[in-house]
């Protein structure tokens, strides 16, 4: 990068926040997903006004930006995937306001997740969206690319929580969507344009974020099924008999072993599924609904239904989907972690076409997610080192987003495009919905500098490549 | 890749799966807020560098040398990370690289070969360079120093170490020491015999903290004994060979633990116990140290599994005999090494909340680093301050007269803190060994 640019950069924020030598850049070079791009400068501005600035000279001088939280993204979103500026906004994390009386928090993007979820539950107050990320990501990063979480089920995912925003232009402009009511119909409503556009359309500056009352109380149990697909009938089963969980996560065979041999936390390693589930809400509502909910699991065929007495029982049958992601990476170290969502009802079916897809392509394919909601996580675990391997693995995704967008579902439920999923963004929504996408991205961003190659494909790129 | 980069533990580098866990818990991720400084970072320059696409020393160094090393990440790690072998590979490395390409300057040189192979090989030289200061402490030169103001100006902020020092022993303290001392004390006979012992116990002195916390090592050997512990000093033990593994001087630290090995063994004790908890998360490793070599790999394994921090040896054979109530307020600060590596994290707690007439308050954030970290509060300053600092504020917090820890770094790092937070008049650190001998009254 031309040194009067860094220059520049410098004089908008201070030496400190502008980084240029190697080792610096490598570190923002990725995510959680796959490919390293290296940005030029990475930039960590603590203003609006800043960040105007910034973006203003990149559409000047046509520099590609590419803004930044936690670097959590499964899907590649934060990647500087043409160099570029790599805009880090985890320095502006302030949170600077809850509001009880309106039932809303107002906060910068880089304030951590877990943190809000924190101080709004201090005060008996709730903001449900709860990525597995959350105690790393940031609140810009799961509004830019609307992330979800176990409490999607019943609470619905980011973009639920969200009635405001200062966002950047990237002509540098500073604009609001929205405001500080839970209703408001004026205009276009770009606030839910803007969510999920994973830093195409414009860099989150603040967000006012809705709140709602903490549940008083909840109840797990734990439902153990000798066949997958009966556990698939069990979760729509209750979700059609009147109740609506917290929680609803499933884990195939192949995660209950890897967790045993992991760290034994008491399940049953010859079960085909379990499902773990969670109501919450008044006190008397969560006992009446947790028996319910077992009497239902029992009729569609669960061996065993464990119901947690107390908070430590409770914490003990979470601990096993805490503990999945860990287990599965001891089998081997390349985790390709897919967020394929079908509508409910089709969950039997989509396991197995999972089934399928494992036999075929003698991949280790591991199944468990929030299947209350459909959004399913097909996990392959391979290495990235073993080319042959990975030729296998890419096939194989490709041929899970072709089953689940074939049963009316998705291609994503969670972790947005980005680079990961781009390749399929027309098998989803057919060209004539993805070119109208790609004009509205024109209209905003004529120059095309802020995320460039991010969830529309390139000319000719049909298939994802995890290899360098 | 050439011949040096491929000694990088870059197999190890698959592990990681870059989701970011490791960020909250990394104490200088915190302070420096940015990517370069945490684990997942310097993991991603160990690749960059393994594959050849950064310098080692122009690139990898310098992220590299601003970690402490406490390993608070590969609790947080969800995949398993080893981050401690890819730090350490990096470390030495670095080091083999430098000395190759003529980097170090010869008095970096020097210094290097006083500390690694004059000093800490041989406990009899630091206890002498312990009884210089001893002669500095008493002979009145440390007023004189203080009164002139000389330690303001000692490089590398030595005044400020300088302050937080206790006061070493003599030379003559060493010559006292008893080889054995016999277990005393409720549920021993007055015989003192091996069979009335609850167990017999070989002491790891340590350098560090048998030269400048001599008296901790008294006492512990006392408390030890008073829990009814036959304890015996093995006279051939040497450093554990923390420093050297954390600065890349791996060989080094192999001899070292070679020489341990063969002291302990000879003393046929059913515990090694230790007190500080950098050296017990080295004495802990020694297995994976060794681990290539296949006549030492059986000896380390038995080695490890008799090691001990004295915190677990002293609750599982507790309750101790107290016999003064204190009027302190404590809180605890976790030694990185004790809890991260070692995974003691109840013992002290315990040990101080039985403690009659105190109370016992948890320190917020007593899980994250004090930015001491070996000798990283010397070569890091700034970064270890800043960390220190931040630390200092939840400490304060806490109202504490005391400060509690279990390890000599955090020691003297946590009477800086308090120095520097001007907090001198009302707040003090010790080791938890001192204390527990105090309210023994073993006098």
């Amino acid at each position: 990068m031309k040194p009067e640019i860094i220059q520049e950069l410098i004089a908008i924020t201070d030496r400190d926040r502008v980084l240029d030598t190697l080792d610096e850049r490598c570190t923002y070079a990725y995510d959680a997903s796959f490919g390293t791009y290296l940005p030029d400068v990475v930039v960590f501005p603590k203003t609006a006004q800043e960040v105007a600035a910034i973006l203003k000279l990149a559409n000047r001088e046509k520099i590609p930006v590419t803004p930044r939280g936690g670097g959590t993204s499964l899907s590649g979103g934060p990647l500087p995937v043409a160099g570029g500026i790599a805009l880090v906004m985890t320095r502006m994390n302030r949170l600077l306001e809850i509001d009880r009386d309106n039932l809303i928090a107002i906060v910068e993007p880089g304030v951590i997740t877990a943190d809000l979820h924190k101080r709004v539950e201090e005060i008996g107050l709730f903001y449900p969206p709860d990525p597995s990320s959350s105690n790393v990501s940031t609140i810009g990063g799961n509004l830019a690319e609307n992330a979800g979480g176990p409490h999607g089920l019943k609470y619905g995912v980011t973009k639920h929580y969200v009635i405001g925003l200062e966002v950047v232009t990237p002509q540098g402009d500073i604009i609001r969507t929205g405001g500080m009511t839970v209703k408001n119909v004026t205009g276009y409503d770009l606030t839910p344009l803007i969510i999920g556009s994973e830093g195409t359309l414009g860099v989150i500056t603040k967000a006012i974020l809705r709140l709602i009352p903490k549940p008083p109380a909840r109840k797990a149990l734990l439902a153990v099924f000798d066949d997958l697909i009966d556990s698939g009938r069990a979760i729509s089963g209750v979700l059609t008999n009147g109740i609506l969980p917290a929680k609803m996560e499933m884990m195939d065979n192949a995660s209950i072993r890897a967790v045993e041999n992991y760290k034994p936390c008491g399940m049953p390693i010859d079960a085909d599924a379990i499902i773990l589930l969670e109501v919450d809400g008044h006190p008397a509502a969560v006992e009446a609904e947790i028996e319910q909910a077992a009497r239902i699991c029992r009729m569609y065929r669960a061996r065993e239904v464990r119901v947690a007495k107390d908070e430590t029982e409770r914490e003990q049958l979470w601990l096993a989907r805490k503990l999945v992601s860990p287990a599965i990476t001891r089998v081997k170290p390349t985790k390709i972690s897919e967020d394929a969502t079908v509508p409910r009802s089709k969950i039997p079916e989509m396991f197995q076409r999972l089934r399928e897809i494992r036999e075929k392509y003698k991949i280790h394919l591991v199944v468990f997610g929030h299947a209350g909601d459909g959004n399913l996580h097909p996990n392959i675990i391979a290495d990235a080192r073993d080319k042959e391997e990975m030729r296998r693995v890419e096939e194989a995704v490709g041929e899970i987003f072709r089953a689940a967008v074939e049963l009316g579902g998705t291609l994503s439920g969670e972790h947005g495009i980005g680079t990961m999923k781009a390749p399929y963004m027309e098998m989803e929504l057919g060209p004539v919905c993805l070119d109208l996408m790609r004009r509205i991205k024109q209209a905003w961003d004529p120059n095309n500098i802020l995320n460039p190659y991010k969830i529309f494909p390139q000319p000719g790129q049909t298939r994802v490549v995890l290899t360098e | 890749m050439s011949a040096q980069q491929t000694k990088l533990p870059y197999d190890e580098t698959f592990q990681c799966v870059q989701c970011g866990y490791c960020l909250p818990a990394c104490p200088t991720y915190q302070v420096l807020e940015k990517e370069s400084a945490s684990p997942r970072g310097r993991i991603a320059l160990v690749k960059a560098a393994a594959e050849g696409k950064i310098d080692l020393l122009q690139h990898l160094a310098g992220p590299i040398d601003q970690c402490l090393g406490c390993r608070a990440c590969e609790v947080a790690c969800p995949s398993g990370v080893r981050y401690g072998m890819i730090f350490e590979g990096a470390k030495q490395t670095i080091q083999t690289a430098k000395r190759s390409r003529g980097r170090e300057t010869p008095l970096v040189k020097a210094l290097r070969r006083l500390v690694f192979e004059g000093l800490f090989p041989y406990p009899g030289r630091l206890k002498a360079l312990g009884g210089l200061i001893w002669l500095y402490q008493k002979s009145g030169l440390r007023k004189v120093a203080h009164a002139i103001g000389i330690t303001k100006k000692l490089p590398f902020h030595m005044g400020e170490f300088e302050a937080a020092l206790p006061d070493v022993p003599s030379p003559f303290a060493y010559l006292a020491r008893q080889r054995l001392v016999k277990a005393k004390g409720a549920g021993v006979t007055s015989g003192l015999s091996d069979e009335t012992a609850k167990a017999k116990v070989a002491f790891f002195a340590g350098c560090v903290m048998d030269s400048v916390f001599y008296e901790t090592n008294r006492k512990s050997i006392e408390l030890l004994a008073a829990a009814g512990c036959d304890v015996v000093v093995p006279q051939t033990q040497t450093c554990c060979g923390a420093l050297h593994a954390h600065a890349g001087e791996l060989e080094q630290a192999k001899e070292l633990a070679k020489r341990n090995i063969e002291a302990f063994e000879a003393t046929g004790a059913d515990w090694y116990v230790n007190n500080a908890g950098g050296c017990g998360a080295m004495l802990i490793e020694y297995d994976h140290l060794l681990a290539d070599e296949p006549e030492w790999a059986e000896r380390a394994t038995q080695f490890v599994q008799k090691s001990r921090d004295i915190n677990v040896i002293l609750a599982q054979l507790g309750p101790l005999p107290f016999r003064k109530e204190l009027p302190y307020r404590i809180t605890y600060q976790d030694s990185c090494h004790l809890r991260n590596v070692q995974k003691v994290e109840s013992e002290p707690r315990e040990l101080l909340r039985s403690i009659p007439g105190t109370e016992y308050v948890e320190l917020p954030g007593a899980d994250g680093c004090c930015g001491s970290a070996g000798i990283y509060s010397l070569v890091q300053y700034e970064t270890s301050m800043k960390v220190l600092d931040e630390k200092m504020k939840s400490v304060e917090a806490t109202q504490a007269t005391l400060v509690v820890t279990s390890n000599p770094g955090c020691l003297l790092q946590m009477r800086m803190g308090i120095q520097r937070a001007n907090l001198q008049d009302w707040m003090q650190a010790v080791h938890i060994v001192d204390l527990l001998h105090e309210a023994c009254g073993l006098g």
